[in-house]
């Protein structure tokens, strides 16, 4: 790991600005966010709806163009990049999304080689060996051959998780993740996000309104208006 | 670098997409095979009355054929002088010939009494007339006038002929309001112009249909000295010969015959639009079925491209699916021509057969149905957008 700083932030964006629609329809909903976020950092986003965070996390995971301001995931400036620039960057992200987004076809064990099959030059075999690890890791080891529609919200979560660290990312992108689970099930999930994570050496950003995970934070942001500011950790959680 | 098969190999998701939905598994497939079967019967029937209507002018035992210009085909044939074959015999490398009345006689069949329209040919039983030994070795039980040899592949209509015959019995029937008798039977087969075929001698054949005039033929068969080439020697005979008579070569008598069939006649075309049809139909299955299969994914494929996978990569499932279904629908659609076509050689004798360039004709045409339905299907897939799924 290199010596913390700006340049080998996670993340790095400052005065990045977004709008939507056209003419008099056009709405600013990022206007001027600047953060930093360093690798293995475990930093939670929240704010209100409406307030820009998604938006945020588009743009950070590489699936919209960058339109004013300045953006750097992994190193890779972000504006002006191509559709295939883009993509290079989004395989060395790894996404939980608020639904767990699972492929229904496919087995639990089948949906996380599609994250491992991601990794290249490698056999089948060995990617389907990662699979395997990672659904035990997330403590799905008896569920491998399960189809999401067989598995509890709490399992789906779980697989997603796994999907997504199976592909070896530098930053975890997370949407909510406990949103659909129940307050028990949620703590653990994110716990076992982060302590997955900090084993990875990965950064996290994840974006929740759940107030009952935010200690598992190290950094606290909070937006509003398309305005970002830090917020103390005591506060939050002490109070 | 080094790539190696097993590092392309992924999760085989095109397949699973198929195999975990069932149900739109089973239709699709229903679909693609019913679209293959329609193909297969339609260009099975056509293929099968272009070679029916050539399986008596396969069996004449000629080199060239002598015909009236005014004929257009098997079943509308018309005389010409018999002058013209005998003046042939001019030709050094002319080696014998036979003189062919051809027209169709009312046949009663002798068990219901009814009519049906019969192919009759008349020739001189001393001739040779059929590459086919079955009708040589009866040809003198035709001296005796009143006297025919029956085809016993003809269609069931015209009665029990061959079985009465075969059992010993004296079977005797009205052909064009005259007693004849069977003397034999021979093996030709029907056509898709004569549902039947007899053989008999000239002198009875005149005496069936006492209307053909008098030193007029239908077909002049000649056959030429060995090692002589017989397109060179028609075209020499047509110089020589009037225009009142046209030479072909036994190759050109065949595709002339087969040429009325394709496109004197709207037969063809009516099958070839059949399978056109057939063609249609499956594509409009197939890509509802993909088109689909890929809205219903489209979340998913949105995830994927969200974690990294190319545009091409998604494209490449959707291919796959199209030629999963190509080949897996095709079998049962092979499958079921083939009971088809063995059902159509039953009831209608018509030799229709599952020839190689058909077989793969057809799976080529489920194949490009196939993949361009999956290709329509795809311009789906450029409404996934992965900023939508957060």
């Amino acid at each position: 790991m290199t010596s913390i700083s700006a340049k080998s932030a996670v993340i790095h964006a400052s005065s990045l600005c977004h709008s939507y629609g056209r003419g008099a329809m056009r709405r600013r909903v990022l206007q001027g966010i600047s953060v930093d976020v360093q690798p293995g950092e475990v930093v939670l986003l929240t704010g209100p709806s409406g307030c820009g965070k998604t938006t945020l996390l588009t743009l950070i995971g590489a699936l919209r163009s960058v339109q004013e301001g300045e953006l750097d995931v992994l190193g890779v400036p972000l504006s002006g990049a191509n559709a295939g620039e883009r993509r290079r960057v989004r395989e060395r992200i790894g996404m939980i999304f608020q639904g767990h987004n699972l492929l229904r076809c496919l087995t639990a064990e089948q949906n996380v080689q599609m994250g491992a099959d991601l990794l290249t030059g490698r056999s089948y075999g060995a990617r389907r060996g990662i699979a395997r690890e990672w659904l035990r890791a997330v403590g799905l080891g008896d569920h491998l051959q399960k189809l999401p529609h067989d598995l509890s919200g709490g399992q789906k979560q779980r697989v997603a998780i796994a999907r997504a660290l199976a592909a070896q990312p530098e930053l975890l992108l997370a949407d909510e993740p406990t949103a659909a689970l129940d307050g028990r099930t949620g703590r653990e999930v994110v716990e076992l996000l982060r302590r997955l994570a900090r084993e990875q050496g990965c950064g996290v950003l994840m974006v929740t309104h759940d107030p009952r995970i935010l200690d598992v934070a190290d950094r606290l942001l909070e937006m509003e208006d398309g305005l970002m500011q830090e917020v103390s950790l005591l506060q939050k959680t002490g109070g | 670098m080094k790539w190696r098969f097993w590092q392309f190999r992924r999760v085989p998701l095109a397949w699973l997409l198929l195999s975990r939905q069932p149900v739109r598994l089973l239709i699709a497939l229903a679909g693609i095979s019913f679209a293959g079967i329609l193909m297969f019967m339609q260009l099975g029937f056509r293929d099968g009355l272009f070679d029916a209507s050539v399986t008596i002018h396969r069996l004449f035992k000629a080199d060239l054929v002598l015909m009236s210009p005014r004929s257009m085909s098997s079943i509308s044939m018309s005389g010409f002088p018999e002058r013209r074959l005998i003046q042939s015999i001019a030709d050094d490398a002319v080696e014998s010939i036979t003189p062919v009345h051809w027209n169709f006689v009312l046949w009663r069949n002798p068990e219901t009494r009814q009519t049906r329209s019969i192919l009759a040919l008349g020739f001189e039983p001393d001739d040779g007339l059929f590459i086919n030994p079955m009708v040589a070795e009866q040809s003198h039980l035709l001296r005796q006038k009143g006297r025919v040899l029956f085809d016993e592949l003809s269609r069931p209509e015209f009665g029990p002929v061959a079985e009465r015959f075969n059992a010993g019995d004296i079977v005797e029937t009205e052909v064009a309001g005259q007693r004849v008798r069977v003397a034999g039977l021979v093996r030709l087969g029907p056509s898709f112009g004569a549902d039947g075929n007899l053989i008999t001698s000239r002198e009875t054949f005149r005496s069936l249909l006492p209307n053909t005039p008098r030193g007029s033929i239908e077909l002049g068969l000649v056959r030429l000295m060995p090692g002589s080439d017989p397109e060179l020697v028609a075209k020499r005979m047509q110089g020589q010969l009037p225009g009142d008579v046209k030479v072909f070569t036994k190759e050109q008598f065949i595709e002339f015959e087969k040429d009325y069939w394709r496109s004197s006649t709207a037969i063809g075309f009516i099958f070839t639009l059949g399978a056109a049809m057939g063609f249609v139909v499956g594509c409009v299955i197939v890509y509802q079925i993909l088109y689909g299969d890929v809205s219903d994914h489209l979340p998913e494929y949105a995830t994927l491209m969200a974690m990294g996978y190319r545009l091409g990569d998604l494209l490449g499932v959707v291919a796959r699916e199209g030629l999963l279904l190509a080949i897996i629908g095709y079998v049962p659609a092979y499958a079921a021509g083939e009971g088809l076509y063995a059902l159509i050689r039953n009831s209608t004798k018509l030799p229709v057969s599952m020839a190689p360039e058909r077989a793969f004709l057809v799976f080529s045409m489920v194949l490009v149905m196939c993949l361009g339905s999956a290709m329509l299907a795809m311009r789906k897939l450029a409404e996934a957008d992965p900023a939508d799924i957060f």
